[in-house]
């Protein structure tokens, strides 16, 4: 099923003539009204007018993260005040939040992305979501909720906690599709066991799971722990909020990014060169229909591959590849590269190692440590020392065989790794607060 | 012949093992015997109890990380030597001893020590073919 048929299977060149449109239009509104713009593109010796191609969009200078910070709260809004009707934040755990504001519009199309991205993951009217995604600052909530709405299913506003009566609700209210972080699927389907309920029996289809960077085997490992389909969602409040991509049920293989809205490109994150479609690099987004705060070649420390062939199930709109990380989320160990999600993949291969896990990153004098905290579970216990040694030195081998670091492994009793309702905390970094 | 002994994933953090006890003495549970394995990070507490499945029950409540394994107690001559004896008849056999431990008490002349093997069914057969006395294990859970 398409949600809006016209726009989801537009042949390329018209989905790129759109893009260039929208673009020039979207560069001169912003070189008017926002002085950061101006003065970036007056810095770079560019004006709207010399982008006559969307090739030329490489010739433009990013925007970061931190001059979203820098320009709170209203700083970057290409609207007044007067026509945005809605505000979000990002949590922002160090220093200020970045903010975003809305126009009517803009909620409009939000909602327009959000209904296309339920139907691309199997739901319609009919269905009964269950939202938990927080509800506040942050843009899961509400978003999801519009869009939910929009499609004509019947919307459950859980947000996040509460757990159990989650389950409750869940059961009780047949409960179809379920929202949410992919750490608190897990989550949900662990403490419906301890209450006795068997949670792969309930009414729950579909999983529309995102907001952290999750492995293939989760995703494995949620489908058949809650009996679902695990779709994978992609946004970020800087440019949206969810709905910015996702995967469609029929390939489950990528996430289509609505090119309509949004113009993806990936560029070498060291030198910010343009890589050829297929390349792993940081993706970049550009606004091109956003009227509170547009956003040109920002870039969203996700880390990813971009490819445009056709897709079964009729979208035209090119994919992402499952991110792989945030950039931000990279530990460097001694000098190598890490991220979290690659020693989810390790554990995950192991028998019976279940999916909670923390890093503890710390330094000894000048030598960073890793340590991976694993819970034993009734599966990989043994009342043997040397058994469950050996589970130690083998999670420890196949980390140092992918990744080339030498880590400590601490095994923990269950359940002491702590739960997040919402995105899971996979680090500590303890190196920060020396230095 | 077999005695169900209740073996817990401890982590070393002070007060752990408190509160395993805890558990079991607020539930009326004795304990016959035990032995603590540890590592730097971790020890496995291996317990002998009046009511193993009971405990079982209360400590995964407690959500303690358990299981159950089966042992045997042996009847050893309490003399120099009596251990010895038993020790190379199980080797003559090909079976392993994991682990083992002793109980305080004495049956006897005798002294009683639990033993982990490899393969527990071999090492029953054999030891009963060589007249060493297995305790029964209700005789082991009301010493």
């Amino acid at each position: 099923m398409i949600w809006n048929d016209d726009f989801e299977t537009l042949p390329r060149e018209a989905i790129e003539s759109l893009q260039l449109k929208r673009l020039q239009q979207t560069l001169e509104k912003v070189y008017a009204t926002v002085p950061f713009y101006r003065d970036s593109f007056t810095k770079a010796g560019i004006k709207p007018a010399d982008i006559k191609s969307l090739n030329d969009l490489q010739n433009l200078p990013f925007t970061l993260k931190q001059d979203m910070r820098d320009s709170y709260p209203y700083g970057l809004f290409a609207a007044p005040l007067e026509q945005i009707v809605r505000i979000h934040a990002s949590s922002g755990t160090t220093g200020k939040p970045t903010v975003v504001g809305y126009t009517r519009r803009d909620i409009d199309n939000w909602t327009e992305l959000m209904a296309r991205s339920f139907v691309a993951a199997g739901t319609n009217q009919g269905d009964i979501i269950h939202n938990a995604y927080g509800y506040g600052l942050f843009t899961g909530g509400l978003g999801a909720h519009y869009g939910a709405e929009r499609v004509g299913a019947s919307v459950i506003p859980m947000s996040g906690g509460n757990t159990k009566k989650q389950l409750m609700i869940m059961q009780d209210f047949g409960s179809t599709v379920l929202t949410c972080t992919p750490s608190y699927s897990l989550y949900l389907a662990e403490v419906a066991a301890e209450e006795g309920i068997d949670i792969r029996k309930l009414k729950l289809k579909v999983g529309i799971l995102g907001a952290e960077p999750w492995s293939e085997k989760m995703r494995q490992e949620i489908e058949a722990k809650l009996n679902i389909k695990a779709i994978d969602i992609y946004g970020l409040s800087e440019i949206l909020g969810p709905g910015v991509g996702i995967e469609c049920i029929e390939a489950q293989n990528g996430l289509h990014i609505w090119e309509d809205h949004f113009i993806p490109e990936i560029i070498n994150p060291e030198t910010g060169e343009v890589l050829p479609d297929g390349e792993k690099g940081e993706l970049v987004i550009t606004t091109i229909t956003k009227e509170g705060i547009p956003l040109i070649r920002y870039r969203t420390r996700d880390i990813t591959r971009l490819f445009k062939e056709p897709c079964i199930c009729g979208r035209t709109h090119a994919r992402i590849e499952r991110l792989s990380g945030r950039s931000d989320d990279m530990l460097i160990i001694r000098g190598v590269n890490v991220f979290p999600s690659q020693i989810e993949s390790v554990l995950f291969n192991v028998d019976g190692v279940e999916p909670h896990y923390q890093l503890i990153v710390d330094r000894d004098g000048n030598l960073d440590t890793l340590e991976v905290q694993v819970e034993v579970n009734e599966q990989t216990f043994s009342d043997e020392i040397k058994v469950l040694q050996g589970l130690s030195n083998k999670i420890r081998k196949d980390i140092k065989d992918l990744l080339g670091v030498t880590c400590k492994i601490r095994l923990v009793e269950p359940k002491t790794i702590t739960r997040s309702e919402g995105k899971a905390k996979r680090v500590i970094d303890n190196r920060q607060q020396e230095s | 012949m077999k005695v169900e002994q209740i073996s817990i994933f401890i982590e070393n953090k002070s007060g752990r093992l408190a509160e395993v006890t805890g558990v079991l003495g607020k539930t009326g549970i004795n304990i016959r015997a035990l032995s603590l394995a540890d590592t730097s990070d971790f020890g496995i507490l291996r317990l002998i109890v009046d009511d193993s499945q009971k405990a079982l029950k209360v400590l995964r409540e407690q959500r303690f990380t358990v299981s159950i394994t089966e042992v045997i107690g042996i009847e050893v001559p309490d003399s120099p030597g009596g251990l010895t004896s038993i020790l190379q008849l199980l080797d003559q056999h090909n079976v392993n001893v994991e682990y083992m431990y002793a109980f305080a008490e004495r049956v006897g002349n005798n002294a009683i020590i639990i033993f982990r093997f490899d393969n527990v069914d071999e090492a029953i057969s054999a030891l009963s073919s060589h007249g060493v006395k297995i305790l029964p294990s209700e005789r082991i859970t009301s010493i």
